[in-house]
């Protein structure tokens, strides 16, 4: 590494080349976006006990993660970008559920 | 210590000159200065504004022992007290000790350490910086109108219910400068990610860019959830809405569990920029590479990464599940893990080493006994039963002190000694500030030690009287803090004198190896005239001593 | 993009450097970056990490309404019954055709139509604003059925559903208002995107003025780029609070 000047981070596994998103891709993922938007709204007039939230937030995850890789261009970016991307959504995870471990166990062995 | 072990001999600064050029005086005007995207000018801004609140908070601190000198509240009332050592905390914590080491010597040195001219983004480094003051002044505002007596906690329902002072006030303020070390922790990730010079590989960078990396990752990750806390508690006390409100149907621990979610990391946020000056210190007036560098590397990201999973040790008596308060405890044990690498590996570099005792390193040496302390003493916290009989008592009091002052202070003293030259091109007056070092451990040690026992035997912290039978112990904190007072004024002091009159320091009068060494003092606003690239591993003696056995000497 | 490696010796190094700079240097490339790709991976890089903020921002409170959620559910689907889903899912449908027009609008940037790119931008803006405007009839709606919570907040609509024509299961009183809890966490939550909506709208105006300029037409895209970013975050947000706060229970009669 220390024999090559390397400033555009060529060699570098932090480094994407860059990359254009064509509007077909995009009219697709809007496309998609819209569909399952009324999805999730039909699921909600239909009774699935637990599993309704589930649906919805499984559709939430979907639609999200459609918006990160192509409409904020993720899937074409350095590996950097797509660790960090992972590391804020599992800090707010780390942020959940250690929260929670407090809250599920609270009334445990009161009764 | 004989010539055979010294493998680098000082240089001699009597022939060292002043360069003509630096960045100091290549722009003139107060505006080149409020306006300047310079890492090393805004550095110098965060230096003087970080020691205005210093002393600032310092005051409070003061009366705080002052009237802690007798049992009575003579001095003051219990609320006047309750607001002096809330604004203490406030000070100290969010205009002091989080920004201390990384925006003044962070910013100062990251970009000249890995090799490049600045940080990635300097506007965004000085509206940090503007931050800092929009925020600085809001909790001054909320002092002259009059205080605040919620602790630095802004704790729920008190804050929100039960008191009239400024509490809107004083978080936003608090908010604001949240955004301002957000801005710096993101500079410094993206700066160590994408402008590294040529060569400078992950490890061969100076633990001090990776204790600083570690802890922008905790600044860009934890600040937030404080922001949204402190805008609810903002809520709940300007339009009432419920969120922690019981009566509504809110929960308090709601609060808590937001509130140390970023509190908690933030205390590695004070401490893991200090951590690394300790690295640079010990490992160059050891003269030797910093043993277990990798190791010492990544236990700050362990540092970091373990920050995250612990807070709730802050809350044992608050109400929380037992089985989740047993969890946080044995985690809490864990973070013990990568501080005792720390300090083992600080140990195992001093071992055999050429030590010699500069200021710098005896503040280092004064880092390293305090923090151990300090940690130890964590530990005794995150045990539950302990924790129980210590919790919000003098113990806990003396503990953080320990970690904070002892650690994180004494680490910023010890790094404005060390790179002072480098930032000033002038040396301080050497056996003066000896003697503040000295000064300050001995200071600290009889100000907060008496603390531990109080604290043991039971004397509750946040009041402003005692019984009687505790009066020995406070008076010896007192005279401790005193003492304390004038081991921190020196500095101010000689500082401010060896601008003008210190000593031509010369480019690397420590004959230290980090590529800040190599460059002219006060550097150049370009900080290197060409991209220097990296062939050795940092902390490397021999090549620093082949490098000037070759070279002509243009110190002289 | 230069995308050469260049091997550099101490010796050689002056002169490998002009032969980076063969391109013409665009006035906003900034002098400590050394190549322009270096200087847009940062730019990216640095918007994802402010990103990251925004995560941890909302994430405090999707927190509380996770909860909150689980210690009041009966209160917070009859709440939730009352927020309006044509307009919701109308609003959902204008925000996510609000940033399919910026992600075209950072594509017309990369490939330098200034035109499309002004008209893109206008169309963000104005769908930006229309998703605004729905929001204000929701809220005053709220406001006209006394459910903003505070002093006036009326819970006689859940404790006696039926004689306000709902189809909803009554609620006891203390569970009734526990549905203040749900309109705190709505308007916190829908105040708080509103508020980031807002700060994008005035962030397009500027960026529209400098793209009308041309200063976007010619391989200096960063701006856009990250604010696209931005945007879509705002978007993303929404996706979630739209289930969240919306679509729970919607089959109260079984």
């Amino acid at each position: 590494m220390s024999e090559y000047h390397d400033p555009s981070n060529v060699v570098n596994p932090e480094h994407a080349d860059h990359h254009i998103v064509t509007p077909v891709t995009y009219g697709i993922v809007f496309a998609t976006l819209l569909v399952f938007t009324g999805i999730t709204v039909a699921a909600a007039y239909v009774n699935l006990g637990i599993l309704n939230p589930i649906v919805a937030l499984a559709i939430a995850c979907t639609k999200a993660v459609i918006v990160i890789l192509f409409f904020m261009h993720v899937k074409y970016q350095s590996k950097l970008v797509k660790l960090t991307v992972t590391a804020g959504f599992f800090t707010f995870l780390v942020l959940i559920t250690m929260t929670l471990t407090d809250y599920m166990s609270r009334a445990w062995g009161l009764w | 210590m004989s010539a055979t072990h010294t493998i680098v001999n000082l240089p001699d600064q009597r022939t060292a000159t002043m360069p003509k050029r630096t960045y100091i005086n290549n722009e003139d005007g107060l505006l080149s200065w409020l306006l300047t995207g310079d890492h090393k000018r805004i550095a110098i801004l965060y230096l003087i504004s970080i020691t205005f609140f210093f002393f600032i908070g310092g005051a409070f601190a003061g009366l705080i022992r002052l009237e802690l000198l007798t049992p009575q509240p003579d001095l003051m009332a219990s609320d006047t007290y309750n607001k002096f050592f809330s604004m203490h905390g406030i000070v100290m914590i969010f205009l002091f000790l989080v920004p201390s080491v990384p925006a003044t010597l962070g910013n100062f040195l990251i970009p000249i350490m890995i090799g490049t001219k600045d940080l990635a983004f300097p506007k965004i480094n000085l509206l940090s910086w503007y931050l800092y003051w929009v925020g600085g002044l809001f909790t001054l505002t909320a002092l002259v109108l009059g205080g605040v007596d919620t602790g630095w906690t802004f704790t729920t329902p008190l804050s929100t219910h039960y008191l009239n002072t400024h509490v809107v006030t004083a978080a936003t303020g608090v908010f604001i400068i949240g955004f301002s070390s957000i801005f710096t922790g993101l500079n410094f990730i993206v700066t160590i990610h994408r402008m590294r010079a040529p060569g400078m590989t992950w490890f061969r960078m100076p633990l001090f860019c990776w204790s600083n990396y570690a802890a922008s990752i905790l600044m860009v990750l934890g600040t937030p959830v404080l922001a949204i806390t402190l805008v609810l508690v903002a809520l709940e006390r300007l339009v009432g809405i419920g969120v922690f409100d019981p009566n509504k149907g809110g929960d308090p621990l709601l609060f808590q569990h937001l509130f140390w979610f970023y509190s908690h990391p933030a205390v590695y946020i004070m401490i893991l920029p200090g951590m690394g000056v300790i690295s640079e210190v010990i490992s160059t007036f050891s003269r030797k590479r910093v043993f277990g560098y990798t190791a010492v590397a990544f236990s700050s990201v362990a540092i970091a990464l373990f920050g995250f999973f612990v807070w709730a040790h802050h809350m044992f008596i608050m109400g929380v599940s037992n089985y989740s308060a047993l969890v946080f405890s044995l985690l809490t044990m864990l973070v013990a893990v990568p501080s005792a690498i720390k300090i083992f590996n600080w140990a195992f570099t001093l071992q055999k080493g050429s030590i010699t005792f500069e200021t710098p390193m005896l503040y280092a040496f004064g880092f390293l006994g305090l923090f151990t302390i300090g940690g130890m003493t964590g530990v005794f916290l995150g045990a539950l039963g302990m924790d129980i009989h210590l919790t919000e008592t003098y113990f806990i009091v003396a503990h953080f002190h320990f970690v904070m002052v002892g650690g994180m202070l004494m680490a910023f003293l010890a790094g404005i000694h060390f790179w002072w030259p480098k930032m000033t091109g002038r040396m301080y007056p050497e056996s003066l500030s000896k003697l503040a070092a000295v000064t300050t451990f001995i200071g600290f040690n009889l100000t907060f030690l008496p603390q531990f026992i109080l604290g043991y035997l039971g004397m509750p912290r946040r009041y402003h009287a005692y019984p009687p039978e505790f009066q020995v112990l406070n008076v010896l904190s007192t005279a401790g803090a005193t003492v304390l007072g004038f081991g921190y004024m020196l500095p101010l002091l000689y500082l401010a004198w060896s601008l003008k009159y210190g000593a031509i320091a010369g480019n690397n009068p420590w004959q230290a190896t980090g590529l800040e060494w190599q460059i002219q003092s006060p550097p150049l606003t370009e900080n290197f005239i060409e991209t220097p690239i990296m062939d050795h591993e940092a902390y490397d003696y021999e090549w620093l001593e082949h490098k000037t056995a070759h070279e002509v000497t243009t110190v002289g | 993009m230069d995308n050469a490696i260049v091997a550099t010796h101490p010796h050689t190094h002056e002169t490998a450097v002009p032969a980076e700079h063969e391109h013409v240097a665009l006035p906003q490339h900034r002098h400590h970056f050394e190549t322009q790709e270096q200087q847009r991976e940062a730019g990216t890089f640095g918007m994802w990490l402010f990103l990251l903020t925004e995560i941890m921002f909302f994430g405090g409170l999707f927190f509380a309404y996770l909860l909150y959620r689980n210690w009041y559910n009966p209160a917070f689907v009859a709440a939730s019954n009352q927020l309006s889903i044509p307009m919701g899912t109308a609003n959902t449908a204008i925000l996510i055709s609000s940033g399919f027009f910026m992600a075209l609008g950072v594509w017309a940037a990369e490939v330098r139509k200034k035109k499309l790119l002004v008209i893109f931008l206008v169309l963000t803006t104005v769908l930006g604003l229309a998703f605004l405007g729905v929001k204000y009839f929701e809220y005053k709606e709220k406001w006209e059925l006394h459910h903003i919570p505070g002093a006036s907040f009326d819970v006689s609509q859940f404790i006696n559903p039926h004689a306000y024509g709902l189809k909803e299961e009554p609620l006891a009183p203390d569970m009734a208002q526990k549905t203040q809890v749900f309109f705190f966490l709505y308007f916190a939550m829908t105040g708080m995107h509103a508020l980031h909506m807002i700060i994008g709208i005035v962030l397009l105006f500027w960026l529209t003025w400098r793209a009308n300029r041309g200063e976007f037409s010619a391989g200096y895209v960063a701006p856009i780029e990250n604010f696209g970013l931005y945007w879509h975050f705002v978007d993303i947000v929404w996706i979630f609070l739209f289930p969240l706060l919306y679509l729970i229970n919607r089959h109260p009669v079984s």
